[in-house]
């Protein structure tokens, strides 16, 4: 029943390389507390998935999926399966867009808070909660 | 395509009615951006969204006897081609997203205006057509990879939508960030999934999905692609434990977003995971991995009570709507378990009646907001009577969360009741109604808030702008008018809900 | 920046080569590796190369960042107007045969080229606002800082 053979763990290489970052990534997202970390560890889990969709596109022998110019081509020639590539391209771009909005975010709260520790930020947000719209002694008094 | 030309036939404009729909917000935005003028942008917004709601209602209207609409982008043919694919039970969610849309843009307008600084304003009716862009994109797709980019348009713009609300309060942009994590996280689950999907058939149409995964329920390449789609698409539901991202941003959002958001984007999610678990997947892929039992039961329970417990203690009234919609949540998951037509129609019926009930409440609480400057109970303190047009529309909005007969919520819930107790689930009809006590206990406090308390403050508040009240009065008379009349919504939902259990097979080429 | 003379040099030298190039994987994208993203980044290195060295003033001077939020715009618009006008033509959305109906081949060309420059322009305009944004809210480093 051992399915942990020298073949199956070289086999799916891929996979493993995949998981051990997309983990690290994730790793990172929820321990560290300094808001750039964990965008960082988001850009490493995503680009982990990235891996993942191209190293899937990939056919044994296959080349490039690029057709020569006149338009001839030899079907014995095998071609890498190019549609993860274009999902992946998409997904790289949303990725950017994700990261640049983080980024920015994280700038506004730097100004707001003076800070991109999380820990910091959650002690002023709970003081903030905490105190916020309170019915005050007078007012108790006076009821 | 060679070929194709020679006898071509000119599709009519009623054949583009899918692509329209999606295209008409997501041309506006840049189009608002390119003439750069504050006075045009609004104008511009809501002939946008108007006309994208007569189109859902034009296909509605064509799909609900349960035909189905298939548009294929380019002119390529699935399952190679992108593919947009309108049944029933797509047509009624763009219904309610472009509805609620059109309703909240005049809304909006105040609100916005009174909120956010002038310079960010044409951005911002920009950015809600694209998130209205993104949500219709993922509703109307056949595409399963077309629904990660269509999700993370409107993700994006949903971050930045609720970071707006940073000009009233700072917690907003981290609200916006947590949201952002959880969700780029989600929507990568999503991915991954998709690349298992894709791995073990080579295809990303949903209709052809379905034909090839049929024989696959034990591969674990396919088990695995559905757990990461159902814990992706479970964060941007809110599934209970998955929660943590949702009180905090529809608190902080700027109160048109909250409305918007509440009422369209976690209810388009629902569609989402229903479309995959019931066309994609087939209910006996769900009843072999027992996912019911291991997850859907247990945390549409959980949802249901902790989330109503949670919301009865709050202070500040938006928060305790957000938890009730967590609550609401946990609903339309039962309805999704029970796995039948009726407990399906629940569902929907419920997604529908949620999404004005909670649009209803929250347009109220953004008068509140706007007028009191403050949504916390302490705050709104006898405002029934300064501001009593507003009040009766949150208590007939209240009323309907609860599911009092005559309103719209009693239907759906009362359809669920139904359901549990076709399949002789009696206990979990009976935590149905028990967990209902729960939101009459919360719904009381704001009663007692607003017309039992003595007022709070000494400076006269006035009642809000007629441009909020209509958009509020037009949802919260639809809350009671959806109660009464039960021939449009029950019949979409029915129809809805045969489109979705026809699995492939209602879905073949 | 007005000490680094090399850089100054270089970079002047460079700015050219880098649009030259962005151009030739814009218009190349349809034979070989390349189209409007990447050329769009491309392009868009080129300004804040020219940003980073000779101050974000400058870079706002030649592309002044109302024009980069209307190119961001203009370039969806380009796409989807594409589109639009297939559909106008009474095909489907996006069918580039709209655009050469006897040449369906010469349409798709065409097509796919208009589209990438859509996308070309709107990824420059995107990454050039990127920077802006971030660049305009710190203080620009002077030299005497390092």
């Amino acid at each position: 029943m051992n399915i942990f053979t020298t073949e199956f763990i070289l086999g799916h290489i891929n996979y493993w390389l995949f998981i051990i970052l997309m983990m690290t990534g994730l790793y990172i997202v929820i321990t560290k507390g300094n808001l750039v970390k964990k965008i960082v560890g988001l850009n490493i889990f995503q680009t982990s998935v990235f891996m993942f969709y191209i190293s899937m596109g990939k056919v044994s022998g296959g080349t490039a999926p690029i057709f020569p110019l006149d338009g001839i081509y030899d079907p014995s020639i095998a071609y890498s399966n190019p549609l993860p590539h274009v999902l992946i391209l998409t997904a790289i771009v949303v990725g950017i867009a994700t990261t640049s909005l983080g980024l920015a975010l994280i700038i506004r709260i730097r100004e707001e808070y003076h800070s991109i520790e999380e820990e910091q930020i959650t002690i002023l947000e709970d003081t903030i909660f905490r105190t916020e719209h309170l019915p005050t002694v007078g007012k108790d008094e006076a009821f | 395509m060679a070929t194709q030309t020679t006898h071509h036939v000119a599709m009519t404009l009623a054949d583009h009615l899918p692509i329209l729909q999606v295209l008409i917000p997501f041309i506006t935005a840049p189009l608002i951006v390119f003439i750069g003028r504050r006075e045009l942008a609004w104008p511009l917004a809501f002939i946008a969204s108007a006309t994208s709601f007569l189109i859902a209602c034009l296909l509605l209207s064509k799909v609900i006897g349960g035909g189905v609409i298939s548009y294929q982008i380019g002119g390529w043919a699935p399952p190679l081609g992108i593919e947009y694919r309108v049944d029933a039970a797509n047509a009624f969610v763009l219904f309610l997203v472009t509805g609620i849309a059109t309703l909240v843009l005049p809304y909006a307008r105040y609100s916005v205006g009174a909120e956010m600084p002038q310079r960010t304003q044409t951005l911002f009716y920009s950015l809600f057509l694209l998130c209205m862009t993104g949500l219709l994109g993922v509703t109307i797709t056949a595409d399963a990879f077309n629904v990660f980019v269509f999700l993370e348009i409107s993700s994006l713009s949903t971050y930045v939508l609720i970071a707006q609300g940073s000009y009233r309060d700072k917690r907003a942009l981290t609200a916006s960030f947590n949201y952002l994590i959880m969700g780029t996280i989600g929507a990568t689950f999503f991915v991954i999934g998709l690349g298992f999907l894709y791995m073990a058939t080579g295809t990303l149409n949903m209709a052809d999905l379905a034909d090839r995964l049929a024989g696959q329920y034990d591969s674990r390449t396919v088990r695995a692609g559905f757990a990461f789609i159902l814990v992706g698409m479970g964060l941007k539901v809110a599934i209970f434990p998955l929660h943590f991202w949702l009180p905090n941003a529809y608190t902080y959002a700027p109160s048109a977003v909250t409305t918007f958001l509440a009422a369209t984007a976690t209810k388009v999610a629902v569609y989402v995971l229903l479309r995959f678990i019931f066309s994609v997947f087939q209910p006996a892929f769900l009843a072999e991995t027992s996912t019911l039992e291991i997850i859907f039961y247990p945390f549409a329970l959980l949802a249901m009570f902790a989330a109503s417990a949670t919301a009865i203690f709050q202070r500040d009234l938006k928060r305790m709507l957000a938890y009730s919609s967590i609550a609401q949540i946990g609903y339309m998951l039962l309805g999704i378990a029970l796995l039948s037509e009726t407990g399906l129609m629940a569902t929907i019926l419920h997604l529908f009646n949620h999404g004005i009930t909670k649009a209803a409440l929250f347009m109220g609480v953004g008068a509140y907001a706007l007028r009191s400057k403050s949504t916390f109970y302490i705050d709104l303190q006898g405002l029934g009577k300064t501001m009593p047009w507003t009040s009766a529309a949150v208590v007939i909005g209240g009323v309907s969360l609860i599911g009092v007969p005559g309103t719209a919520g009693f239907l759906s819930k009362w359809l669920l009741v139904q359901a549990a107790l076709e399949q002789g689930y009696w206990p979990i009809s009976m935590l149905i109604v028990a967990s209902s006590l729960l939101a009459v206990i919360y719904v009381w406090r704001l009663v007692e808030t607003l017309y039992l308390s003595a007022p709070n403050s000494e400076q006269p508040i006035r009642e809000a702008p007629l441009s909020m009240l209509l958009p509020l009065w037009i949802v919260a008379l639809a809350c009671i008018y959806f109660g009464f009349e039960t021939d449009i919504t029950l019949g979409a939902a029915k129809a809805a809900a045969q489109a979705l259990l026809a699995g492939s097979s209602g879905m073949m080429h | 920046m007005r000490h680094h003379l090399i850089l100054r040099v270089i970079t002047k030298l460079l700015v050219g080569t880098i649009f030259l190039f962005a151009l030739y994987v814009q218009f190349h994208g349809d034979y070989s590796p390349g189209g409007g993203f990447q050329a769009g980044v491309i392009m868009a290195v080129g300004f804040i190369l020219y940003g980073i060295v000779f101050s974000l003033d400058k870079a706002q001077k030649v592309f002044p960042p109302w024009l980069v939020h209307k190119l961001v715009a203009f370039g969806v618009l380009l796409y989807g107007g594409t589109g639009i006008y297939s559909i106008l033509m009474g095909y489907a959305y996006l069918d580039y045969t709209a655009i050469d109906p006897n040449h369906p081949s010469h349409g798709q060309h065409l097509g796919i080229l208009i589209v990438e420059l859509g996308v070309g322009i709107t990824v420059t305009g995107v990454m050039v606002a990127v920077y802006y944004a971030f660049a305009a809210r710190t203080p620009v480093l002077s030299d005497e800082d390092w």
